[in-house]
């Protein structure tokens, strides 16, 4: 018997910051122009002495306000739709289930979507109307997720196959009425691929940060009040329930938070898909299932493998750039069908 | 005060604790309907009976008598639509579900894993309403778990995946999450349904001793015949939505009333162990 130990989790989330420090890293050093480890290691011991006057100029246009930015992003998108997706597995009790999967990442999309276009007809405070987006987006995955959860729900059981067939039909279903939407705008929208595929190109103003982190934090930490509820959920609501735990209560705070995170990620990220999926399944064959464990790690993997993938969508094809979204479909696709296949098995 | 009458006085007070009623199930009755504005597609009628610790009552009766609508009820799963159920004087169904996991275990037919887990972690899922939400398990956690594991005569089975067992095996895991809960009352909903006969007697004979040893009160829902005779003190005989007899098993097994009650022609005789035996006539 081996129960899970403070120190053993905080061990596991150390390893794994280690290996995301080192993918930040090599994510600053390449890109259209390299950047020679010396060198970004000298400017950044200037920066933390502020010389800035010692500061390379590449420094500063690149590192700082480019790459640092955008792997920044990545962290939080990451880890947002890796816990999301830790969490919908465990609401759904499908170990398939995702954001983009289940078509909650075009909700988001969607939601996003009618924000920027209600925004110029309403007249907000600046700060509300910079939170008008997220909301959309928000509103949009939650709304989602209770559509497909009531597809998927056949005499009282949610039935694992028909709730992944009606995830797919809603995101194409929603998806025909982005590509609707953006045919009749024009204007400063962000392009179409950005909110089919997702890509962490955008630069965003820097306030934007605080809110997303803020609002990683709060919807995951409540998530992670609810870990060890979870792994009894798994077992069924009813076993749960009779284990002691407050179904309806869990189900809420999961519900609400996991659609939050999705919705802060695709309003900044547009839908980068199969993350939520691929990242949890890794965590728990390496940390097993325990919730207590999966929802860290899965986080700061998330941050991981999008960073690691968005390296790659700017670097292989430079000096263009591949969207993140097609990188993490690239790898996550297949995975599914295996995953998928071995279920049915 | 001589020591004498001290210990008098803890005698007493044992014997007061053996004999006061823990579970009283007091004129329940429920009704269930797909649409509210139809009528109930089951009803259970009005059902009475008590149960003190260390007892094990069985809830006989053939498939649709409302056996397991019954123990849903004294579970405090769902809400009677009249009467009570009082578990040392506390109505179940509006306890929370995490005072009540502490107090109430439940067995049921099947438990089905989503991700692969070890026995060990599936045993300390019973401790989880004993501690706080965020909290690891701790040393004593840990020794409970281990001890309902040897109880049941698992604690090989702990490292090994619970999806790699047998079922008789995985039943007795099950069982001992119910007992690392450490309950005064333990329900078990059809334990023997996919068990093979030793199977069977293993894990009646263990619950048998459990609640004889830790002074559980024991609710069995079964359609077994035989193993209700042999191992509960108490019967609860339903059919159809109704409780038709509350006793010792020698009082409700008659033939006649068993004949109508399982619809099957079939012999009541005693058997060596002074409890009745029953012989199903098939083919007559």
């Amino acid at each position: 018997m081996r129960p899970l130990t403070l120190r053993r989790l905080l061990l596991q989330c150390f390893a794994l910051l280690v290996i995301l420090f080192v993918v930040v890293v090599i994510a600053v050093k390449f890109g259209a122009v390299p950047v020679s480890l010396y060198a970004l290691g000298r400017d950044l011991w200037n920066v933390l002495l502020h010389q800035r006057t010692n500061i390379s100029s590449d420094y500063v246009l690149i590192i700082q306000n480019i790459r640092l930015p955008r792997i920044l992003l990545g962290i939080i998108v990451g880890a947002s739709l890796s816990v999301a997706g830790t969490s919908f597995q465990a609401l759904l009790r499908n170990p398939l289930a995702d954001p983009y999967v289940l078509g909650v990442s075009s909700g988001a999309g969607l939601g996003a979507i009618l924000a920027l276009i209600v925004e110029p007809h309403v007249t907000l405070s600046p700060v509300f109307a910079a939170l008008l987006t997220p909301l959309g987006a928000f509103l949009g995955a939650s709304a989602t997720v209770a559509a497909v959860y009531f597809l998927g729900r056949r005499e009282g059981q949610i039935d694992s196959t028909t709730l992944l067939l009606g995830g797919v039909i809603t995101a194409s279903f929603i998806s025909a009425i982005i590509m609707f939407l953006m045919s009749t705008l024009t204007g400063n929208l962000r392009g179409l691929s950005f909110w089919l595929m997702g890509d962490l190109s955008t630069p965003l103003q820097k306030s934007v940060y605080w809110f997303l982190a803020i609002g990683f934090v709060a919807a995951s930490g409540a998530i992670y009040t609810t870990a060890s509820d979870l792994n009894l959920l798994l077992a069924g609501e009813k076993e749960a329930m009779h284990l002691g735990v407050d179904v309806p209560r869990v189900r809420l705070v999961v519900y609400i938070a996991a659609s939050l995170l999705t919705g802060l990620a695709v309003s900044v990220s547009g839908a980068i898909g199969y993350v939520g999926l691929i990242v949890p399944h890794v965590m728990r064959l390496i940390f097993g299932s325990d919730h207590r464990t999966l929802l860290p790690t899965a986080a700061i993997g998330g941050a991981i493998a999008v960073v690691f993938a968005d390296t790659l969508a700017r670097t292989v094809v430079a000096p263009n750039e591949l969207a993140v979204g097609a990188v993490t479909a690239v790898v996550g696709a297949p995975l599914f069908i295996y995953l998928l296949r071995r279920r049915l098995a | 005060m001589s020591p004498g009458s001290s210990h008098a006085r803890h005698l007493a007070e044992a014997g007061r604790l053996a004999n006061e009623i823990r579970l009283s199930v007091e004129q329940v009755s429920y009704a269930y309907s797909a649409n509210p504005a139809q009528a109930p597609l089951f009803t259970l009628e009005a059902t009475s009976f008590q149960a003190r610790p260390g007892e094990i009552v069985a809830i006989l009766g053939p498939n649709a008598s409302g056996k397991s609508t019954l123990l849903k009820l004294i579970a405090g799963a769902l809400a009677p639509l009249s009467g009570r159920i009082l578990l040392n004087g506390f109505v179940t169904h509006s306890l929370t579900p995490r005072t009540r996991a502490q107090r109430i275990a439940v067995v049921q037919q099947e438990s089905r894993l989503l991700f692969p887990a070890r026995a060990w972690e599936f045993v300390l899922q019973g401790r989880h309403a004993h501690g706080r939400s965020l909290r690891f398990e701790s040393e004593d956690d840990v020794l409970i778990a281990k001890n309902a594991l040897a109880q049941v005569g698992a604690a090989d089975l702990s490292d090994r995946w619970m999806d790699q067992i047998s079922g008789g095996e995985k039943q007795r895991v099950i069982l001992a999450r119910a007992l690392a809960q450490q309950p005064l009352l333990l329900l078990l909903d059809e334990p023997t349904l996919h068990l093979d006969i030793a199977a069977q007697i293993g894990l009646l004979d263990a619950l048998r001793r459990l609640a004889a040893a830790n002074r559980y009160t024991v609710v069995v829902v079964t359609h077994e015949l035989n193993l209700a005779a042999e191992y509960a003190d108490q019967v609860v005989l339903m059919q159809r939505g109704r409780c038709l007899r509350v006793g010792p098993p020698i009082s409700i097994y008659q033939r006649e009333l068993l004949e109508q009650v399982f619809q099957t022609p079939l012999t009541v005789e005693l058997g060596s162990s002074g409890r009745p035996r029953v012989t199903v006539l098939a083919g007559t």
